[in-house]
């Protein structure tokens, strides 16, 4: 899919171009933006990285780029399953805390239970997908909108991880399964953590079901029309059930990362994680209306809001214009949705 | 579907076996009676058009034949077995597929994808069984065919996404779709409303291949000359019953309207039950 992206990012359709249509440029602009969801935000990414290699001293320097890529495979790894509710037309404002909840898991069987590195991280992995069934049944069997669902479930995982964790955090030792993911593969002077490695096979799995199979088809169909989708006779509410527990699959991975990346977990790391996911699939050119996006988009989102942090920091630009950056690129990210669903044949 | 059930003209198949019968349908809805002893019968090759007035039980009728509402009494048989459907895809694996007055397609997605929604087709080996990956050529390549036996010359692109189609060739889809699968019944709800004289023309021009392909269709409207235009028969519903069967050689347009207010009826040997 991202080789489909970058190759019509290269060439914005030839042939299109020859045909004297009576399209305007920005009609024509309109239509191929439409075609190519991640098309966009990639023009994005590429652009700010060119800025801030201009501006920003060391910004393209590998070990600079390297951390940028560790810093977000937290949100990254999020991103895969908030895309995948998003697509239903849905939203998941729980996915951070139930990560937050599912490494309490972990890090709290191994370290203070003695229980064995990989049966705590299964029984994590396993809480996550507990915490999606959950938000998938109660929007599906109970009938509840995503929105009200998982505002409910966020405050639910936050009680239930500050009062097992007492709001404390817990480290672990360097050499715990659990940290793995933190440890780096060096390839020349580019250095990958293999939780970045574990984020990227993500996307791929994701994203080859969603392009190749059938379930992937379903889920768009029910993002765009559910009533439609259930007419043409899928099971909708299957669909939406598999979304939210393979969006916990990816929050028991998630939390795996994260162990790695701060050497343990932390109650009270998991409000901002939710709020950067649905940016970053957001600005990956998903629309927030269903059926239309690609999960390799919120891959893109999650790199620019890093490069946007990264090369102001680096620029020596006061932080909270990084906030103030994210802001503005949420809008215009919606903004440019909106604009693109109003595509004319 | 037999060979015979190809003919269109059916005028000498009096003895053949009805595809779909339905028999004392009673539908109610608290005290509200929605159907009161419905009968009906549809024949492979033939268009009937079910018409009457607002509350006259159309949708009601519809719902129960192509299974979207249980039907509190009755019978109903599809080729001479009986069946009792509790779904829409009980409905469509015993052969009915219905296009709802609510476009049942996806826009975003392609005009193949739209086709084989809920019945993709895997690719063969490993990639299919195991990676589970759909056969997206083949899909393609059954879709582009089945638009061309159809005659359709609107649809060009068979990877064009379904909200770039105009509302005409979005109903010429969703209609091309009862007839890809080897159903034996198409019910259309109201496939012409909201449709400009040239995409009713061409929907219409579907509806009667597809009959001529042997299916039997059930066409609701409330377009009187469509109905006249296309019908072999008309079942006309009046107050949750069925009032009259014509047909256009023997009834014309106001005895039509007469017949669905009541200010006529039909005797029950002028009329065209079969």
């Amino acid at each position: 899919m991202s080789n489909e992206a970058s190759q019509e990012a290269e060439t914005p359709a030839s042939a299109e171009e020859l045909v004297p249509t009576g399209h305007t440029p920005a009609q024509r602009i309109q239509h191929i933006l439409h075609g190519n969801p991640a098309l966009s935000p990639l023009i994005v990414l590429v652009l700010s990285i060119i800025v801030f290699g201009i501006f920003a001293d060391n910004f393209l320097r590998p070990q600079a780029l390297s951390l940028l890529v560790q810093q977000m495979a937290v949100v990254g790894a999020l991103a895969v399953g908030q895309t995948l509710i998003i697509l239903t037309a849905g939203i998941d404002l729980s996915i951070g805390m139930a990560m937050v909840l599912s490494s309490l898991v972990m890090v709290k069987l191994n370290h203070d239970n003695g229980v064995p590195g990989l049966l705590a991280l299964l029984i994590g992995i396993g809480v996550g997908i507990l915490t999606g069934v959950l938000n998938g049944v109660l929007v599906t069997r109970v009938n509840l909108p995503p929105f009200i669902v998982t505002l409910g479930t966020f405050s639910i995982f936050t009680a239930i991880s500050l009062l097992y964790a007492a709001g404390q955090t817990i480290a672990l030792g360097p050499d715990a399964l659990l940290v793995w993911t933190g440890k780096t593969l060096s390839i020349g002077s580019v250095s990958v953590t293999w939780g970045v490695i574990l984020m990227l096979l993500l996307y791929l799995g994701v994203g080859f079901s969603l392009k190749n199979t059938a379930w992937g088809r379903h889920l768009y169909a029910t993002g765009d029309d559910r009533e439609a989708s259930r007419l043409a006779g899928i099971s909708t509410d299957r669909v939406l059930l598999s979304a939210y527990v393979v969006a916990g699959f990816t929050v028991g991975i998630a939390a795996w990362i994260v162990c790695g990346r701060v050497g343990g977990a932390d109650p009270n790391a998991g409000l901002n994680y939710n709020l950067q996911s649905i940016t970053a699939v957001v600005i990956g050119g998903t629309s927030l209306f269903g059926g239309r996006g690609l999960v390799i988009g919120s891959l893109i989102g999650a790199l620019i809001v890093q490069v946007f942090n990264s090369g102001l920091a680096l620029a020596g630009v006061d932080p909270n214009y990084q906030v103030l950056a994210t802001g503005i690129l949420v809008i215009l990210a919606v903004s440019v949705d909106q604009w693109i669903r109003r595509v004319k044949a | 579907m037999t060979e015979t059930a190809a003919t269109p003209q059916q005028s000498d198949t009096s003895s053949e076996q009805p595809i779909l019968e339905a028999e004392g349908l009673v539908k109610l809805f608290g005290r509200v009676v929605g159907l009161r002893g419905v009968d009906l019968r549809l024949y492979p090759g033939e268009v009937l058009a079910v018409i009457g007035d607002n509350g006259a039980g159309k949708s009601t009728l519809i719902k129960c034949l192509s299974g979207a509402m249980v039907p509190d009494r009755g019978t109903m048989k599809v080729e001479g077995k009986q069946v009792s459907f509790k779904s829409t895809q009980e409905a469509r694996v015993a052969g009915i597929e219905t296009v709802y007055q609510t476009l049942a397609v996806a826009p975003a997605l392609d005009i193949a994808s739209n086709l084989y929604l809920a019945r993709e087709i895997r690719r063969p080996g490993f990639a299919g069984s195991v990676l589970r990956m759909l056969d997206m050529k083949a899909m393609r390549q059954h879709a582009s065919d089945h638009i061309k036996s159809l005659g359709i010359s609107t649809l060009q692109n068979i990877n064009q996404a379904v909200e770039t189609l105009s509302g005409g060739q979005r109903q010429i889809v969703a209609v091309a779709r009862t007839g890809a699968f080897g159903s034996k019944i198409a019910i259309l709800d109201e496939p012409t409303a909201a449709l400009g004289v040239r995409e009713t023309e061409q929907v219409l021009r579907l509806v009667r291949d597809l009959r001529d392909q042997g299916l039997g269709v059930i066409l609701i409207s409330h377009n009187m000359p469509n109905v006249f235009e296309t019908a072999d028969r008309i079942h006309i519903q009046r107050l949750g019953g069925r009032a009259a069967t014509i047909t256009p050689e023997s009834h014309s347009m106001q005895d039509a309207v007469a017949i669905m207010t009541g200010a006529m009826t039909v005797p029950e040997d002028e009329q065209s039950v079969r």
